[in-house]
């Protein structure tokens, strides 16, 4: 089947069920988006379907369709992300890093869709994301300053 | 295992050479001297070169660290030590992991290639500074040649070497040539006085490609032609595979193979997704073996009746006898903690491809040369055969430490005609650790008319982790480890501590959590002694206070820790502080954490203080990352952490069952690392062991009720 990946489309032969974080890692090679638990309880495999915040472990690359799909390979290609992944580097969140990409995704998702989040957004966009080094107060410091950072036009809801 | 390993008395020099055998560039190396085994092995089959520091004529310096990288910033730490020393900025430097091999890349505190005990640092200091001073003064002395000068009208700034008498400058990379040819400097002097780089918050090196999804872990090793397999191993612990129709997962579309194993059953497949639906397919019948009745009630009924035992003698100091039976009262209690996960977000995966007569392995290890020792004994080949390559690790936490599920991919990679990954699930990780065992604690305090402790008695019962992992831990039956900080850094003039050894049965993994011994008796003895301080009507950081040696680093620590949380501020009602300590791993660190409790009893952690005197602190940020970080792993276990056993099996399988700490409970938390500049200590554990303590003694002032158990029991806090 196509499926549609940062941008290009590639073929996948695969059952329809399998899902699409083995495709993304195994079919296309894009490891960057992580197994962790395999029923979205961690958010290690966080990447955006259709724009919205998906668990790629639990996602039916069948049921994808046309929607395209990002993931943190991609994730500097808008100004979102540009920041957000300035943002890690400078408050330097990263232990591990293996969640990383996971929460970036989600951190993306939710400054596109709260431009300005307080603690509360905070809490409630990211707690899906387990960090086992527990950089969780980095990673909100990095969320507001990637908010803050963020040109206008990009901030506007 | 928070100190150096007993059986080695290593100096922690340095024994410099050149690589041999490569060709245009400058190669150094070294052995560690005063490890006298890995000295002489190394000997006998003649200096190997381990190339830890190589310069490239592009003036490329690339490092090979022997320490994995699992999130501790040991790539960022040992990049920092030989930059300050070679002149160089730690963004310059490309970094590799050492192969497994335990005699080139022993740690000098461990004698083999480990990482683990929070030593990694501490090994590293001397050491890896002069790889980098000696390839430095080398570089200075072929420009010095090159211009016919003094050696000491030149030096080394930023990548080049300067002779500013004449204005001249030349870059590392065209000295490399010559300067391989200069006789390597033994011991040479580190600089002194203001560095560099040591005591800086830089960025660390390896984190821009763990933003981007370019970082490879273990798990993302991909290999030409490569296989995906997924593993399920006999759910009752020690069972064994009696018999499966393969047909099932044969029939799903991308299965090519399952293997059968002893213990266990593979599905290979042309991707993690088919091999995961294969498995799932199965429906394989299994012999559960001597454990089909193991239960937690009866791990934990025999560490109590081993309670009531005598053990071996670990330590004495003064009449313990005498003192208590003088004593005007005393306080006895028992401590019980649970069985422990590892739970690392990266699921253990490891990739392996045997060929006839050698095998490769990609994986994520904090031990990669006793992987590659056992992966060869499990194959029958010599180790020589046998290459490990280490990856960045997605959480170690001790499970990695052990090896067996390295030896398990390759003996499904011996089955199958190509490279295999073998990833497990989730559920497998949490049903097939290595947890950290059942420990059991009694305790009896003699005390004087004031309050103060006499007489300290303190019964061990754990497992002998050290007797089989290090035995250079493990003295005349004593697990120097489970029995290490058994009375906290405290001065007390009369004290026993006795252990009894309580291994699991066969079949149950046990093995080191981060922390290792000071987690579980850093929560028994600073319950302890913040429960004495309660009943003698004290504060308990007073009381603390005066049982600490005056002058002591141990006793700043704790007045910073006093004054930095704002002890005197009130707390509202049913909110309280309570504090722990610990000296451990070359460090010393005192935690105060705030504890609230609502009116249906349910606590929350919403603050957390923390000083650490880590002696020199080599990348303060780094420091910081591992106490937050070791805060927050140790709170996920003290609110939740237990694995138990039903029928043989583990009952905990995934994040729904073993919860962990998610940002909306996690604390803010404060970290103020101490300006010293004593030689470092490890940070990668302490922060772990004093969270536990801090959270229930900060319960006992809000409700007056001591919890003597872990997790934290929600029903216990709600009726007192």
């Amino acid at each position: 089947m196509l499926i549609q990946v940062n941008g290009s489309k590639r073929e996948a032969d695969v059952d329809p069920d399998t899902p699409l974080l083995w495709v993304l890692r195994d079919v296309f090679g894009l490891t960057g988006t992580k197994f962790g638990c395999g029923v979205a309880m961690c958010g290690a495999c966080t990447v955006h379907v259709g724009g919205q915040p998906r668990r790629a472990c639990v996602t039916p690359v069948g049921d994808i369709g046309e929607q395209p799909i990002l993931t943190i390979e991609a994730l500097d290609g808008s100004v979102t992300g540009q920041a957000l992944q300035k943002a890690w580097l400078a408050v330097d969140v990263v232990q591990c890093g293996y969640c990383q990409s996971g929460q970036l995704m989600q951190a993306a998702a939710l400054l596109e869709a709260k431009p300005n989040p307080d603690d509360a957004d905070i809490d409630a966009a990211m707690s899906g994301n387990i960090c086992r080094c527990g950089t969780y107060g980095r990673i909100r410091t990095a969320i507001k300053q990637a908010a803050a950072d963020l040109p206008l036009p990009a901030r506007a809801p | 295992m928070n100190a150096p390993n007993p059986a080695f008395a290593p100096t922690r020099r340095a024994v410099l050479a050149i690589a041999a055998g490569v060709a245009g560039e400058l190669a150094l190396s070294f052995r560690l001297s005063g490890n006298t085994a890995m000295a002489q092995s190394a000997e006998a089959s003649s200096f190997r070169p381990n190339s830890v520091v190589r310069i490239d004529r592009d003036g490329t310096v690339t490092l090979v660290v022997p320490y994995a990288e699992m999130g501790q910033g040991s790539l960022m730490s040992v990049a920092m030590l030989v930059a300050e020393e070679l002149e160089i900025e730690p963004s310059a430097v490309k970094t590799e992991h050492a192969i497994g091999d335990n005699v080139l890349y022993a740690s000098p505190l461990l004698g083999e290639q480990i990482t683990g005990g929070s030593l990694s640092l501490r090994g590293a200091w001397k050491p890896m500074r002069q790889a980098g001073a000696a390839a430095r003064m080398m570089l200075v002395e072929a420009a010095a040649r090159g211009w016919s000068v003094p050696i000491s009208s030149c030096h080394a700034e930023a990548g080049h070497v300067l002779h500013p008498a004449s204005g001249r400058r030349v870059a590392y990379g065209t000295l490399v040539q010559v300067a391989s040819t200069v006789p390597v400097p033994q011991d040479p002097p580190l600089k002194t006085g203001t560095l560099r780089l040591i005591g800086k918050t830089l960025q660390r090196i390896d984190s821009p490609a763990k933003v981007n999804g370019s970082a490879i872990f273990g798990i993302d090793v991909r290999l030409p032609g490569m296989r995906y397999a997924s593993v399920m191993a006999c759910p009752v612990l020690g069972g064994t595979l009696r018999r499966v129709d393969q047909a099932p997962a044969l029939a799903i579309c991308g299965v090519r193979q399952v293997v059968e194993l002893p213990n266990a059953i593979a599905v290979v497949a042309d991707h993690t997704g088919a091999a995961r639906k294969g498995l799932a397919a199965l429906k394989p019948e299994w012999s559960d073996g001597a454990n089909a009745s193991l239960d937690t009630a009866g791990l934990v009924a025999t560490c109590d009746a081993a309670l009531g035992t005598q053990g071996l003698i670990a330590e004495t100091k003064g009449e313990p006898a005498r003192a208590m039976s003088a004593a005007k009262t005393t306080y006895e209690a028992d401590f019980r903690l649970p069985m422990l996960a590892h739970a690392a977000l990266e699921p253990l995966c490891c990739t392996a491809h045997v060929r006839p007569g050698s095998c490769e392995i990609w994986v994520g290890s904090q031990a990669p040369g006793r992987a590659r020792n056992e992966v060869a004994q499990a194959l029958g080949l010599p180790a020589e055969a046998v290459q490990v390559n280490n990856h960045l690790i997605g959480g170690g936490f001790g499970r990695r430490l052990q090896s067996e599920w390295i030896t398990q991919a390759a003996l499904i990679a011996r089955q199958v005609d190509a490279p295999v990954k073998v990833t497990w699930s989730r559920e497998e990780d949490m049903r097939q650790g290595s947890y950290r065992f059942h420990n059991h604690s009694r305790i009896k305090v003699g005390l004087d008319e004031r309050g103060m402790p006499v007489s300290w008695d303190h019964r061990i019962v754990g497992p002998a982790v050290m007797a089989w992992f290090l035995p250079g831990y493990f003295r005349n039956g004593i697990d120097l480890d489970v029995t290490g900080g058994a009375y906290g850094p405290y001065a007390l003039p009369n004290l026993s501590v006795d252990f009894v050894r309580n291994d699991p049965p066969s079949g149950l993994m046990v093995g080191n959590w981060r922390g290792v011994g000071d987690t579980r008796n850093g929560f028994i003895v600073e319950s302890v002694i913040d429960e004495l301080a309660h009943r003698a009507g004290r504060d308990p950081v007073d009381y603390r206070r005066a049982l600490l040696e005056p002058g002591s680093r141990m006793l700043a620590v704790l007045d910073r820790a006093a004054k930095e949380s704002g002890r005197d501020g009130a707390l509202p009602r049913n909110s309280a502080r309570g504090v722990a300590i610990l000296s451990a791993f070359g460090s010393h660190i005192a935690l105060v954490a705030q504890v609230d409790m609502n009116e249906q009893g349910r606590i929350r952690v919403p603050r957390m203080t923390c000083v650490v005197d880590c002696g020199r602190a080599v990348n303060p940020g780094i420091v910081r990352q591992q106490i937050e970080g070791g805060i927050i792993f140790g709170l996920s276990a003290a609110l939740y952490g237990k694995i138990t056993v039903r029928n043989g099996q583990v009952e905990q399988s995934n994040f729904h069952d073993y919860p962990v700490v998610r940002m909306n409970e996690a604390p803010a938390i404060e970290v103020v690392v101490m300006d010293s500049l004593e030689e470092p200590g490890g940070v990668g554990e302490p922060g772990t062991a004093v969270v536990a303590p801090a959270v229930l003694n900060a319960i006992r002032s809000i409700t007056g009720k001591r919890l003597l158990a872990l997790p934290l029991d929600p029903a216990m806090v709600q009726t007192s």
